[in-house]
């Protein structure tokens, strides 16, 4: 049975993982203060995206779970970015 | 296994406990999904409008929430790591501490939402439909989203302290923790919707 | 219900009395409680049907004024659509034979399961009284269209909490299933082992998962709309009207498939039992249920080619329109050749099955009509498209769940139905089921616009075949129920297997046993092999 080699993670590790978090926090509000130009929105988004999937990795422990996990919730994001784009298709076309 | 006088035949397994949680959780995201949809076309359409009406909203009152649930994040994911090593008080501590950053993420929430009131930039306000179509939705749109989100973590909250009571009246133990780790996972998923909803709403200016 | 104390256990007998039943967490006993559910709500609903075809059987009023007929419409399609065939299959026989094909003692979450049943009662109860309460039944259609949802003066919002409550149960449902499928499967039960019906309802499961959500949060802004005035789909506040449709849309084209794929599964078990022959293409058929479930998640544009879309997106959702139809087809060609060469028997539930096909088809080959933009003007909005999708969800999902039904019910109750009964049922419901919905597609073409209270005379004659088709139809129906209820208690006790299947369920008594299997069985080779059972 290997679900029961439950990974714990250790205090500091998160601790770590907290920092970056919030490193990256920073940087976002002061890349959108600084107005960056044209690719401000998208940056606020990439970083976002970063800082979701460190909480998925790290807090969610995905990185220690069941393969069919991480398949799932990588395409369940993947499912929702194509249903944005599609979307899209309409509204930017109009 | 056969040592542990709780363990019954129709007790559910972790891993299938778990991945009941995380097919819960994508629902939870396509709810949320669907406002996110709204919020990208309306922001194509209303580019400007939704810039000037984010500086309405308080970036340093949403830096606070961020930092708030960042670190609660953290204290949760802790408790976990606490309860798996044995250690119970630690674990409640642990607890409690996410439910006092949850209490200080909705009392800022209380204030800001007040603020909005007092100036009656509130949905169907007379003051609200002076406003530019842009910035009537855009406020449509922030409060959907955060009081969505408030709900979220108010049902957090309550799963956490039922979590937390089941820890001390050891329901809860090193051995038996489905529930926790679920609650967590719970947890985790309002920090990572209101990743996405900080800088849509209150960074974009 | 009493049973004599010669007969064994099962699970119909080893607890009695109302209580039980209605705190039963057995998976047989949900399935039975949603089947009774679903058949009262589909009755009130089909008569509800019967009244508007009277109604239009004349031009002019007939029996109802135009507002009750809008009501009729609606909560025809809500309790239809909503309570009735989204749950329908998967919650009925997914309940009661899903862990039994794949070799489990019961769902993954057995209690969660009986709960998804109590939220959906909760839900009906909710769209019945939005019918009645303060007279105001709502006339928006099951499609709640803004801005006329938004504005309009009946009970919209607890038609809309209603179809809310019912969406949280179908993901519960879908939840258990996935989560089932993945954990519970007996030893050597590989994926590609698993019988098809399982496989239907995994792909059924993961739409009613991702899909259902964006039903939810659309209706909750259409409430906030009418509650807060918040604006998202008005015009005079800066919203926009189709976007609603794209939501609307995103889920409730997916909901087709919710409604569509487990009765291609059950017809999928159903070909090779009456053939006593292997199914054709195992493979493909899983590969197209699961296609159909991902490809159907991206055509939600084609119920929308008239309403202002870029031409860009039309373009895309009928090419992808057009795809979908390609795993269906696989698959219609797959039952054929299941029955190619093989020792067909034409027993109820066969009948029940080829004729899913025949009306299937047509559904589906309409559905190409409209899918194409160029004939979609023409037909977009009138009764062709009524006729296009009661030929795919009465002829295709009501068809399947009576195959199902005459395949299953001696299994389920332990009896046989009387047979010359049975035929003579499907001779009423096939007859009538053709001339109430095909003159639809005639005077479609012509231009008759559905959802109409009163028509132009050049229609009528479409219009009366139509309603003598409805009732036909409902004789029919009588007929099937009656004799599925009497004999579900009077009827000869049925063999364990009687149709010599060779799937995990037919190798267990019936009625099952409360947990299905004294001794999990061990899988060793891929289902539909006629010249060994499941098992050793």
């Amino acid at each position: 049975m290997k679900n029961h080699t439950h990974a714990v993670s250790t205090d500091r590790a998160n601790w770590t993982v907290l920092l970056i978090l919030l490193l990256l926090t920073t940087l976002s509000v002061l890349a959108i203060k600084l107005q960056v130009g044209a690719f401000t929105v998208a940056l606020a988004l990439l970083l976002a995206s970063v800082k979701v999937t460190i909480v998925l990795t790290y807090f969610m422990h995905l990185k220690f779970e069941q393969t069919i996990l991480r398949v799932m919730v990588g395409g369940v994001f993947l499912l929702f970015a194509i249903v944005i784009g599609i979307t899209f298709i309409d509204y930017l076309f109009r | 296994m056969s040592t542990n006088p709780h363990a019954h035949e129709n007790l559910i397994d972790s891993d299938t406990g778990k991945m009941g949680m995380w097919l819960f959780l994508f629902t939870e995201l396509f709810l949320f999904g669907g406002l996110f949809l709204v919020y990208a076309v309306m922001r194509t359409k209303y580019a400007a409008d939704f810039h000037h009406a984010a500086l309405e909203l308080n970036a340093f009152v949403g830096a606070t929430n961020t930092v708030a649930l960042l670190f609660s994040s953290m204290t949760v994911a802790m408790s976990l790591t606490a309860i798996q090593q044995q250690k119970s008080g630690k674990a409640i501590g642990l607890i409690f501490i996410t439910l006092l950053l949850a209490g200080v993420f909705m009392v800022n929430k209380y204030f800001e939402w007040g603020h909005k009131f007092s100036l009656h930039l509130y949905p169907g306000s007379d003051v609200m439909k002076t406003l530019p179509h842009g910035e009537i939705v855009f406020f449509g749109l922030y409060f959907m989203m955060t009081g969505l989100h408030a709900v979220h973590v108010l049902i957090g909250g309550i799963l956490l302290t039922l979590v937390m009571f089941k820890i001390g009246s050891g329901k809860i133990r090193h051995d038996h923790f489905l529930m926790h780790e679920n609650s967590a996972l719970y947890w985790h998923l309002v920090d990572l919707i209101w990743i996405f909803i900080f800088p849509l709403l209150y960074l974009i200016t | 219900m009493t049973y004599t104390s010669s007969e064994p256990l099962n699970y119909l007998n080893h607890k009695t009395g109302l209580w039980s039943w209605l705190t039963s967490s057995d998976h047989k006993r949900i399935g039975l409680l949603y089947l009774y559910a679903i058949t009262i709500f589909f009755c009130a609903a089909a008569i509800l049907g019967l009244l508007m075809r009277i109604e239009k059987m004349a031009p002019g009023q007939t029996i109802m004024t135009a507002q009750t007929y809008n009501g009729m419409f609606t909560i025809h399609g809500i309790i239809m659509i909503f309570i009735v065939v989204i749950p329908g299959l998967a919650a009925v026989f997914g309940n009661i034979f899903l862990p039994i094909m794949i070799g489990a003692r019961d769902v993954a979450f057995p209690k969660l399961n009986l709960f998804s049943w109590y939220i959906y009662i909760f839900g009906a109860i909710l769209g019945l009284y939005s019918q009645f309460a303060n007279g105001h039944s709502p006339d928006t259609g099951w499609t709640f269209y803004v801005p006329y949802s938004a504005e309009a003066s009946s009970n919209v919002v607890i038609a809309l909490t209603a179809a809310f409550v019912l969406g949280f149960s179908s993901i519960l449902t879908g939840l258990n299933f996935i989560v089932t499928i993945h954990r519970m499967r007996a030893p050597g039960m590989t994926w590609f082992r698993m019988p098809l019906f399982p496989w239907s309802l995994y792909a059924t499961a993961w739409i009613q998962i991702l899909a259902t959500p964006i039903i939810g949060i659309t209706l909750l802004m259409v409430m906030a709309e009418r509650l807060f005035h918040i604006g998202f789909f008005d015009p005079a506040l800066g919203g926009d009207p189709v976007l609603y449709q794209h939501l609307f849309w995103i889920y409730s084209h997916p909901a087709v498939y919710v409604m569509i794929l487990p009765a291609m599964g059950v017809v999928t078990e159903i070909f090779p039992t009456f053939s006593q022959k292997p199914v054709f293409g195992y493979v493909p058929i899983v590969f197209s249920s699961l296609a159909i479930a991902l490809v159907g998640y991206f055509v939600w544009g084609h119920h929308m080619f008239t309403s202002g879309m870029s031409y860009e997106s039309r373009w895309f959702f009928s090419l992808l329109t057009f795809i979908v139809a390609i795993p269906s087809a696989i698959k219609v060609f797959n039952w054929l050749s299941t029955m190619y060469g093989g020792s067909v028997d034409l027993k109820p539930p066969l009948l029940y099955a080829i004729s899913f096909i025949f009306l299937f088809t047509i559904g589906g080959f309409t559905g190409l009509a409209l899918g194409s933009l160029a004939t979609n003007i023409q037909l977009h909005n009138t009764d062709f498209v009524v006729a296009h999708f009661h030929y795919i969800i009465f002829g295709g999902m009501g068809f399947g769940f009576f195959a199902g039904i005459h395949y299953w019910f001696p299994k389920i109750y332990g009896r046989m139905y009387n047979f010359k009964w049975a035929y003579i049922s499907w001779g009423f419901l096939f007859t009538g089921f053709n001339l109430l919905y095909f003159p639809l597609f005639v005077i479609g073409i012509q231009g008759m616009p559905r959802r109409y209270f009163d028509y132009d005379p050049k229609f009528q004659t479409g219009e009366f075949l139509s309603t003598i088709g409805a009732f036909i139809l409902i004789a029919g129906l009588a007929g099937m129920i009656s004799n599925l209820v009497y004999h579900a208690r009077k009827g000869p006790k049925a063999e364990a297997n009687p149709w010599h299947g060779v799937t995990l369920e037919w190798q267990v008594p019936s009625p099952p046993p409360h947990e299905n299997f004294d001794e999990i069985p061990v899988i060793t080779h891929e289902p539909y092999l006629f010249d060994k059972p499941a098992t050793k």
